[in-house]
């Protein structure tokens, strides 16, 4: 692929990279930043993307490591946890009452529970991509599935209330 | 492949959810699921999550991409020279950092394929890579000038004797390490740097395996090269985008090192 068609194809992904990001962070500035380090990091590495292979879950791929590396710092990590970001979500009033408890309740699951719900039920990726992006066993990314959406169930049906106390 | 539905199990209910089953195993999911109200519900409020999320994020689909998105990195890589000695001149008053980073973005490497074939320690080794040696500020958790702790650290963390092979002999220098998450345990990643900027990284981690020791074993992306292998209870990949003998002279200095 030319510069030229690389330059295009990457600006292509740029929605889908964005909205990954906005679900995985949920803070539209952090969003934007791993959405520029994973289109910095895709552009020096695109010799190395095989041609053929799918591109969106190539950069998923270099943008799921990101995330995991902000993460492990503990930056991105905050700003799920802080209150500001909440109040302000429990404020929007262009959203639903679902929608809005949905936000809510997915910031309070795991991280790692909340990517593969992230990639299984919005980016519509399958399980076996899913594994590739986050390099874990298919079974993990499961089980993962599976209770992370179990937990969602039960934290919006407000059974799970007691846990999301605990949590914070 | 159709398959015969006999049992709902998990899995066939977060692929029902997720438009993964062939048309054949949807209708017969849904025959299983008509005379079960519980998972009816449970079927329910999985799809009403995904439909949420949509509506939730969809939104930024249809977002003005930012200034700062789309005109980097490519826009500035892509045009005229006379911009390329601007931007260049920029970005040496900005931190005098161009010899580094051209340095090290020349040597980029580590593909990251989703169709991977070769073993998942080469390939984990081989992500760890592409992660962390492009890094400028944060390349290791531990620098070389606390190789002793480090090498303690990674030991215990490991709950195996790691230590840092000395790779001078080849003009290559320990940066440091850091401890990482695999599919078994902890791993742990030792990067060296030469004085051109090039850099390779030892990967290791519990091999989890019946095989006790193996012979070199040869892995290969579009630009990085990596040899692994296993040697009593640990797995071992270097990667380096140096050329394959070059590379293997340094697999066979660690391997040697490590036996001792």
């Amino acid at each position: 692929m030319k510069n030229h068609e690389w330059e295009h194809n990457l600006k292509q992904q740029i929605p889908n990279l964005r909205r990954y990001a906005r679900a995985l962070t949920k803070n539209a500035t952090c969003a934007d930043d791993l959405v520029q380090d994973c289109l910095e990091r895709g552009w020096n590495k695109r010799n190395s993307w095989a041609p053929g292979s799918n591109l969106r879950a190539w950069l998923f791929t270099i943008m799921h490591n990101l995330y995991v590396n902000g993460i492990r710092r503990q930056q991105m990590h905050q700003n799920f946890l802080d209150e500001s970001t909440t109040s302000q979500i429990a404020h929007d009033n262009d959203k639903s009452y679902l929608v809005r408890d949905l936000e809510v309740c997915l910031s309070r699951l795991k991280p790692e529970y909340r990517e593969v719900i992230i990639l299984a039920g919005l980016e519509n990726l399958s399980y076996k991509e899913i594994a590739l992006i986050t390099d874990t066993p298919i079974g993990t990314v499961m089980s993962r599935l599976s209770r992370g959406r179990e937990e969602l169930r039960q934290l919006m049906s407000g059974t799970g209330k007691a846990k999301l106390v605990s949590v914070k | 492949m159709n398959m015969i539905i006999t049992d709902i199990t998990e899995e066939l209910i977060h692929a029902y959810v997720d438009s993964q089953l062939s048309p054949d195993e949807r209708i017969q999911f849904e025959h299983i699921m008509k005379n079960d109200p519980e998972l009816i519900e449970k079927v329910e409020a999985y799809k009403q999550q995904n439909a949420l999320l949509h509506e939730l994020f969809d939104s930024v689909l249809e977002e003005p991409i930012p200034s700062s998105l789309s005109t980097l990195p490519v826009n500035y890589k892509n045009s005229s020279i006379l911009f390329k000695m601007v931007a260049s001149f920029m970005l040496l008053f900005a931190g005098g950092l161009v010899g580094g980073i051209t340095g090290w973005y020349a040597n980029e490497q580590t593909p990251e394929n989703p169709v991977f074939t070769a073993s998942s320690i080469a390939r984990a080794a081989t992500i760890a890579h592409m992660v962390y040696v492009p890094e400028v500020k944060h390349p290791v958790e531990v620098a070389a000038d606390q190789e002793k702790h480090l090498v303690k650290w990674l030991s215990k963390r490991l709950g195996n004797n790691i230590n840092a092979p000395d790779l001078n002999p080849l003009g290559f220098g320990l940066v440091g390490g850091r401890l990482l998450p695999s599919e078994n345990g902890a791993a742990a990643q030792l990067m060296y740097e030469n004085n051109t900027g090039e850099r390779l990284t030892l990967y290791i981690r519990n091999a989890n395996t019946n095989e006790k020791t193996t012979a070199f074993r040869y892995y290969e992306e579009t630009n990085a090269n990596a040899f692994y292998w296993i040697d009593g209870n640990l797995g071992y990949v270097i990667v380096g985008d140096i050329n394959k003998n070059q590379l293997l002279d340094t697999a066979n200095t660690v391997y040697h090192q490590l036996s001792l």
